[in-house]
């Protein structure tokens, strides 16, 4: 697209003769006549536009808000109620102490039939999975293959045992594996959990390598959260995987289990937990959570309230280009409001 | 200024051309060239009378003279010898390099050429900032990426525009040249770049010049070769060049062994196509060498069977390579604006860094203890067993990293992308300028031109236009009109509008016909009084007029063939269009010129041939404003003609002449300017033998002198110049253009002011400004013409005083002007002449003319030199804010046309010059209409919203990243992978904004040319402004807000993963942001649809790639948000709040305060709707395309 010259070095021949045109070849697209759609801003389309997103919207608005209403969820927060009360003042020695029984139980209520599956989730508070420090700390490469077993780039302070061997997994993030346990019970009867298939069949398939074992982890002289069992590949080890979905956010869940069966209303369960990861040290918050899901998700109705508020002020809105157009009628087009017949001495 | 005579009236301007800022030494035409050149070139030029009578006396006196050259700094060239000329070759050879690298320099210096613009210091300087392990936020690869692609496509494009010219300069440096081979003494064949200073080479018919030469010798046995320079200067007239009859007499061949061949002295190469100094020493004798005997690299051979000539300078040294300079680079307003927003952007960006570094700061300031332990953080490293940090270092080195990393995160909020789409806009916008059928003209077979590629814009703003006359606002093709001889007018040519083609004047020479190759229409009542041959005064006074116009000039008649075998055409070929005019005219009335060798002229008179003596030529200089001929006759009278401008010809008249005669003379002239013709006035006188003798001593002796010879040459010429008769006077109309009245009036619509700055008279002018509708008799004239500081000081004051005085009938007249919204205020129009303007520019009067003129709704400079016309154009520039143009043809343009903002050059008559310094270059000054009112708005309309957009667009994400920032402890970390961020501004949203910026119109062109008005919008500024800034930066932060929110919150509390919400926001705001676009877009294209709904799709394909990588710690992630519902409606809801307040306003402010845009655009719509036209058969073609 060279724009000043495409003209052709002439050659000595008999074409020389004629000077050529250089008039340009008429093409709509190189005069700029493409056949085009004009938009414009009509009110009948302003309207219409509102309105449709208002009809669109609030029902859907509405539909969210009721699925969402539908999601039973118990959530019960167990990290200062499972310190005993002798050690509520030091709570941080409590959980660093390999002495202390930590198994801590409770009983809830079902406050309404729970259909299966029953999602059980642990929640943490104020626990930045996000960090840059943090989320930085892994290896990819050595989590997918036993061939990477010594790739530990990014890994650093979990890289590698004081004595040059590599950590396998290495980093903070399978450092930190949560490693608090639940057990449930209804009436004494242990209420099955399952622990299969919490993790991305993807990540189990293609991102965790069924050859690589855990080595040398959770060795050093700071335990940052759960141990694994060395004979089983990582690509079954599903707790770990669901916990390297880093979350997005400082508050955050991730699956534990299911309960396959419908828990009824009013049944009283009684949960054992296992409180072993600290969260005292950073003012964090630990949370069981059962819920039931929908395909919203869980219980959560920002998303109706949202859509019901945009909707109708979209309504709103239509309403009000409509009272508009009819108090202030403009002939669209019309010549005579161009500034310069607005003061015909304008110019 | 455009071809006003050779010798004709226009003398100020001459003088004062001479004094051109041109880059070049010297201006556009040939006596201007001489005048420069220096006295001691000027030997032997086109006067072959000189050479013929004087050569042998001029050259013995010099030969044993020392030249104004000096040895030391000369080149010296043995002829024939190219060893001896250049033993250690030491100039170039002939070989041309107009490409810029080489394969081997092309990655450092282009990078080079590149890093010359301080933005991408800016960005290599983070990108290095990002290689720092403490700092490394993204990817090393990735970081570089985004710098790494604007510096390969303008690579690339460079490279490619550089290929190109590697390719042509092979071309030319391969072409054959036949070189003297010195051993053998024939001439063989030789590519050029081969070709040494000092070889001797043979150009025949029709061939280029390889390189520039000194004449030897030419077929013609005078040594006359004609040569054309179009692709030097542009000008196509054939131009004479002469060999010394020294070395005629023996060309160096066969026949002459090249060793005793001589000596050439000459400047070093330099850069003026117009002067050439040196000498020759042939035989012994020394030879003066001028202009007159170089032919130039560039040129072609015309009407000359054969030339010979020795190469003086090759290859880069040649005059034509020296000139070949790059367009001119400028910075348009937009871009200037631009860079204060820039810095706006900057500010906000240090802003967000601070906030987050501060915040950072005090997040670890509160943490301190916890973070020891905090699985998260792990601030001891426990690995070694000692205690020491683990990569932490004190909170201030954090806040310190942390600034320095959010700068890095946060760097697209300038948005790199931008200048690389500003260039691809650019480069679109001139191809549909360049393509644009519009603006090509017919007559001189030229596109429009685009010479700058970063001004596209600003022809949308214009508000001041400097236009040169001749040559811009007229056609600079002469014509004769009417004639005045001994006071009687005879215009019945003019006024009688019947082509009378017997006046045609055919000649029968032997069996062909002659023919002038154009007519003038003729006065019937001068043909019969030229046709009688009763000896009435006024008839004889007749004849000898006509006699006077044909044999006074240096015009050279050649003969063309035509397609009828019998018939052939007499093409006058000069250098001024006025001699042309002349000449042409006095052949309709039967006096021919047939032909000129170098020592006589030939002419049919009434149908007898006569043959006159050439004995002498005094040229044109801007001293005496006239030139002279003298002639003897075939009866033996010695006869001086004479021409030249009124006032310089009256003051050498005999003073016992009929007074009456020359009073009616002088009112002819008045007439005829009044017109707008261009006059002259023609005299002559009988001269006794000792007259002639005396004079041709003296002109002997001027010739031959070595130091000041012009000043002896002009004393001799006045000394002879005098007492003559007045034959009569001459009236020549330089038509104006075609649709130059409506493009005024156009322009004036436009809210353009337009300014003529011509060096014509007063009169003249005026009548033009008339001519063209630029003056309309309701205005008031304010003329000043004075010629003293003093009285034109008085005189600006009374016009101060006047607009004064209509301020009190109107509010404020001074202000309506600038402001353009005057009430009811009279117009006045500001004439003002080039000597008072040398009073006032430059003194503290300029203030006061400032003032006056933009009070004026028209101004006219006239007899202004090219200095003068820079000087007003910075007048305005200096003190205002408006966007000046200029347009111009001639050489005396070129200061004025590069000190506006915008410098058009009118590729027509003129050469060259003007198109060389100017930005645009078009054939007609009609075309300043489509291309300000059209292109000019489109391009700026464009622009503006694509900057608007940019920053937008990049805010958007920048404001995003700094949502997620708040919520990860402020450590940078981004959820959008890094891979993202990077192709965000160069491939998710780029494409779309360069379509609209090349494609989209507001208004058709219909549309804009019907109501120039619609072109003040850009003199507003109204599409890009700080307000508009400001209110797109608050939608850029709404829509961040939207877009991050809205998900946030949704997914509050959930089991999703840092990736899936990461790539639900990079799919959300790319497409809000393009769709955005689509709402802005005026003309939906089906390239349109293409590139926004494509952009879509290319980022969710560019999002499902990046997600397929099992390295990166959001695998398959996309694939799992997509398939649950809430993504889906977290999409919908961002989309919809996003554009609500956009769509709201937009809605609202065109409906309640539209612009005069939005107006004309539902006219264009209605019409199309109430007309049910064409266009509506197009829209559903098009619809069905979509």
């Amino acid at each position: 697209m060279n724009p000043t010259g495409d003209s052709t070095p002439e050659t000595d021949g008999a074409t020389e003769r004629r000077k050529k045109s250089k008039k340009p070849n008429y093409s709509r697209f190189t005069q700029q006549e493409l056949p085009a759609c004009k938009p414009l801003l009509t009110p009948t389309i302003v309207i219409s536009t509102f309105i449709l997103i208002g009809v669109l919207f609030i029902p859907i608005g509405l539909a969210s808000l009721s699925a969402s209403g539908n999601v039973v969820e118990i959530v019960y927060r167990y990290d200062i109620d499972c310190i005993p009360q002798q050690s509520q003042d030091d709570k941080l020695a409590f959980i660093q102490s390999s002495l202390t029984n930590k198994t801590c139980t409770t009983t809830f209520n079902v406050p309404k039939n729970m259909k299966a599956p029953v999602h059980i989730y642990y929640e943490l508070d104020n626990f930045y999975q996000n960090h840059r420090r943090y989320v930085k700390s892994r290896n990819d490469k050595q989590l997918r293959s036993k061939a990477y077993e010594l790739e530990t780039t990014n890994c650093a302070p979990e890289a590698t045992t004081p004595d040059g061997s590599p950590i396998v997994p290495c980093g903070l993030i399978a450092w930190s594996l949560f490693n608090d346990t639940y057990s449930f019970a209804t009436q004494s009867k242990v209420i099955e959990v399952n622990k299969k298939n919490i993790a991305w069949q993807s990540d189990k398939d293609h991102k965790f390598g069924s050859d690589v074992y855990p080595k040398n982890f959770q060795q050093g002289g700071l335990i940052g959260g759960a141990k694994l069992n060395e004979s089983i590949p990582l690509s079954e080890q599903e707790d770990l995987i669901v916990w390297m979905r880093t979350a997005a956010l400082p508050q955050f869940r991730k699956l534990y289990g299911r309960i396959e069966r419908d828990l009824a209303a009013n049944e009283q369960i009684s949960v054992t937990i296992e409180n072993n990861y600290n969260t005292y040290s950073f003012e964090g918050e630990k949370r069981l959570v059962l819920s039931t899901t929908s395909w919203i998700g869980g219980k959560n109705g920002f998303l109706g309230v949202a859509y019901l508020t945009i909707g109708s002020l979209c309504i709103f809105l239509a309403v009000a280009f409509i009272v508009l157009y009819l108090l202030k009628p403009r002939t669209l087009g019309d010549p005579s409001y161009l500034s310069w017949n607005r003061n015909p001495d304008g110019h | 200024m455009a071809g006003d005579g050779l010798t004709i009236s226009r003398e100020e301007e001459e003088e004062e051309e001479e004094r051109s800022l041109a880059p070049l030494p010297s201006s556009g035409r040939h006596h201007r060239r001489k005048s420069s050149a220096s006295a001691a070139s000027r030997d032997g030029f086109p006067n072959p009378a000189h050479v013929r009578h004087l050569s042998r006396t001029e050259t013995e006196r010099l030969a044993s003279s020392q030249r104004e050259l000096a040895d030391s700094n000369s080149r010296i060239v043995f002829i024939g010898d190219p060893g001896g000329s250049d033993p250690r070759f030491e100039t170039p050879r002939n070989s041309i390099r107009t490409a810029k690298y080489s394969p081997i320099t092309f990655l450092p210096r282009n990078l080079f050429e590149q890093f010359r613009r301080l933005s991408y210091i800016y960005f290599l300087a983070i990108v290095i900032l990002n290689q720092l392990p403490q700092l490394a936020v993204f990817g090393r690869g990735a970081s570089a990426l985004p710098l790494a692609f604007v510096l390969l496509v303008t690579a690339v494009k460079d490279a490619y525009e550089d290929w190109r010219r590697h390719r042509s300069d092979r071309i030319e440096n391969n072409r054959a040249a036949s070189v003297l081979d010195p051993q053998s003494g024939r001439f063989l064949s030789k590519r050029w770049k081969e070709v040494r200073v000092g070889e001797v080479l043979k150009v025949l018919a029709n061939e280029s010049i390889p390189c520039d030469m000194v004449l030897l010798a030419t077929s013609d046995p005078t040594g006359v070769a004609y040569i054309q320079t179009i692709n030097l200067d542009g000008e196509s007239n054939l131009k004479t060049r002469y060999a010394k009859q020294e070395t005629m007499s023996r060309p160096p061949g066969e026949d002459h062994p090249v060793d005793s061949a001589g000596v050439i002295r000459c400047e070093q190469p330099n850069r003026n196509i117009y002067g050439f100094l040196g000498n020759m020493e042939v035989d012994g004798k020394r030879v003066s060498l001028g202009p007159a005997n170089i032919i130039l690299r560039g040129c072609e051979l015309k009407n000359t069977a054969w030339v010979i000539g020795v190469a003086v300078y090759t290859g880069s040294e040649t005059k034509v390579m020296l000139n070949s300079s790059g367009a001119p680079s400028k910075r348009s307003r937009l871009e200037t604006r631009m860079n204060r927003e820039t810095l706006l952007l900057s500010a906000i960006l240090i802003a967000l860094c601070s906030v987050v570094a501060i915040c950072n700061g005090i997040w670890l300031g509160n943490h301190s203890d916890d973070l020891e332990l905090a699985q998260f953080f792990r601030k001891r490293d426990y690995s070694d067993g000692d205690d020491k940090k683990y990569n932490y270092s004190g909170i201030g080195t954090q806040v310190f990293f942390a600034f320095l990393m959010s700068v890095i995160v946060f760097q697209i909020m300038i948005p790199i992308s931008l200048y690389i789409s500003m260039e691809l806009v650019r480069l679109g916008q001139a191809y549909f300028m360049v393509r644009d059928a519009n603006l090509y003209d017919e007559s001189s077979n030229s596109r429009f031109q685009c010479r700058a590629l970063n001004i596209n814009e600003d022809l949308g703003q214009i508000k001041y236009v400097f236009s040169d006359k001749t040559g811009t606002l007229t056609e600079n093709k002469m014509e004769f009109q009417c004639a005045s001889i001994r006071g009687v007018d005879y215009s019945g040519g003019r006024v009688s509008s019947r082509d009378n083609g017997e006046a045609h004047y055919i000649l029968a020479a032997g069996k062909q016909i002659l023919k002038p190759k154009m007519s003038v229409k003729t006065d019937p009542e001068l043909v019969r009084l030229l046709k009688n041959k009763g000896d009435t005064e006024q008839g004889k006074r007749a004849r000898e007029f006509f006699l006077a116009l044909a044999c006074c000039n240096t015009i050279v008649p050649l003969v063309v063939d035509t397609s009828d075998p019998k018939q052939k055409l007499i093409d006058y070929q000069g250098e001024s269009p006025d001699e042309q005019a002349l000449a042409y005219a006095a052949a309709s009335y039967g006096f021919v010129l047939i032909e000129r060798t170098s020592g006589h002229i030939i002419i049919d008179v009434l149908g007898n041939r006569q043959r006159y003596d050439v004995l002498g030529l005094h040229e044109f200089d801007s001293d005496r404003k006239r030139m002279s001929v003298i002639v003897c006759g075939p009866d033996k009278t010695i006869n001086l003609f004479v021409k030249g401008a009124d006032n310089s010809m009256f003051g050498i008249i005999q003073n016992k002449v009929d007074l009456s005669m020359i009073d009616a003379t002088k009112a002819n002239l008045h007439a005829y300017s009044s017109l707008g013709l261009r006059t002259l006035v023609v005299g002559m006188r009988e001269l006794s033998r000792k007259e002639f003798e005396e004079w041709q001593s003296a002109y002997e002796n001027a010739n031959t002198s070595l130091m000041g010879r012009g000043k002896l040459l002009r004393a001799v010429a006045s000394n002879v110049e005098r007492e003559l008769h007045i034959l009569g006077a001459s009236g020549i109309e330089d038509k104006l253009q075609e649709g130059v009245p409506e493009a005024i009036e156009s322009m004036r619509q436009a809210g353009i002011k337009v300014w003529v700055l011509t060096g014509d008279k007063q009169e003249t002018a005026i009548s033009i400004g008339f001519s063209c509708k630029l003056l309309t008799e309701a205005m008031t004239q304010i003329v000043i013409n004075c010629n003293s500081e003093e009285s034109c000081r008085n005189k600006l004051q009374d016009a101060v005083a006047m607009y004064r005085k209509f301020a009190v009938i109107s509010p404020d007249p001074f202000e309506n002007a600038l402001t353009g919204t005057g009430s009811t205020k009279v117009s006045m129009a500001l004439i003002i002449d080039g000597i008072s303007l040398v009073y006032i520019l430059k003194t503290k009067l300029e203030e006061e003319l400032f003032k006056v003129a933009t009070a004026c709704d028209v101004v006219l400079c006239c007899r202004v030199a090219p200095l003068q016309k820079a000087g007003i154009v910075s007048l305005i520039k200096s003190r205002t804010d408006d966007m000046t143009l200029a347009i111009g043809d001639g050489a005396n343009d070129v200061s004025m046309i590069q000190t506006a903002d915008v410098g058009i050059g009118i590729s027509g008559q003129e050469g060259r010059q003007a198109v060389m310094a100017s930005d645009f270059a078009m054939g007609q000054f009609r075309f300043l209409v489509p291309l300000l009112l059209v292109h000019g708005h489109w391009n700026y309309q464009r622009m503006a919203y694509m900057i608007l957009y940019n920053f937008y667009r990049n805010a958007v994400f920048v404001f995003i990243l700094f949502w997620y920032v708040l919520y990860t402890a402020y450590t940078l970390t981004t959820a959008i992978t890094e891979w993202s961020t990077v192709l965000y501004s160069i491939v998710y949203t780029a494409l779309p904004t360069i379509v609209v910026g090349v494609l989209d119109k507001d208004l058709s062109r219909k549309t804009l040319m019907k109501y120039p008005q619609l072109y003040r919008s850009g003199q507003r500024d109204e599409r890009y402004n700080l307000k508009l800034f400001t209110l797109t930066m608050m939608d850029a932060v709404w829509q961040s807000v939207a877009t991050f929110y809205i998900p946030y919150l949704a997914y509050r509390q959930s089991t999703v993963d840092v990736s899936s919400l990461g790539d639900l926001w990079i799919l959300a705001v790319v497409i809000l942001v393009n769709i955005h676009l689509a709402t802005d877009v005026f003309r939906w294209y089906w390239i349109t649809h293409v590139a926004v709904w494509g952009c879509i799709g290319a980022t969710l394909i560019c999002v499902i790639i990046i997600d397929c990588i099992w390295t990166l710690p959001g695998y398959w992630a996309i694939f799992k948000i997509m398939g649950t519902g809430l993504f889906w409606l977290c999409l919908l809801g961002v989309i919809v709040a996003g554009m609500l307040p956009h769509f709201s306003v937009k809605a609202l402010k065109e409906y309640l305060m539209p612009s005069d845009i939005q107006i004309a655009r539902e006219m264009d719509k209605f019409r199309r709707i109430n007309a049910a036209t064409m266009e509506i058969q197009m829209n559903r073609f098009s619809m069905l395309q979509l």
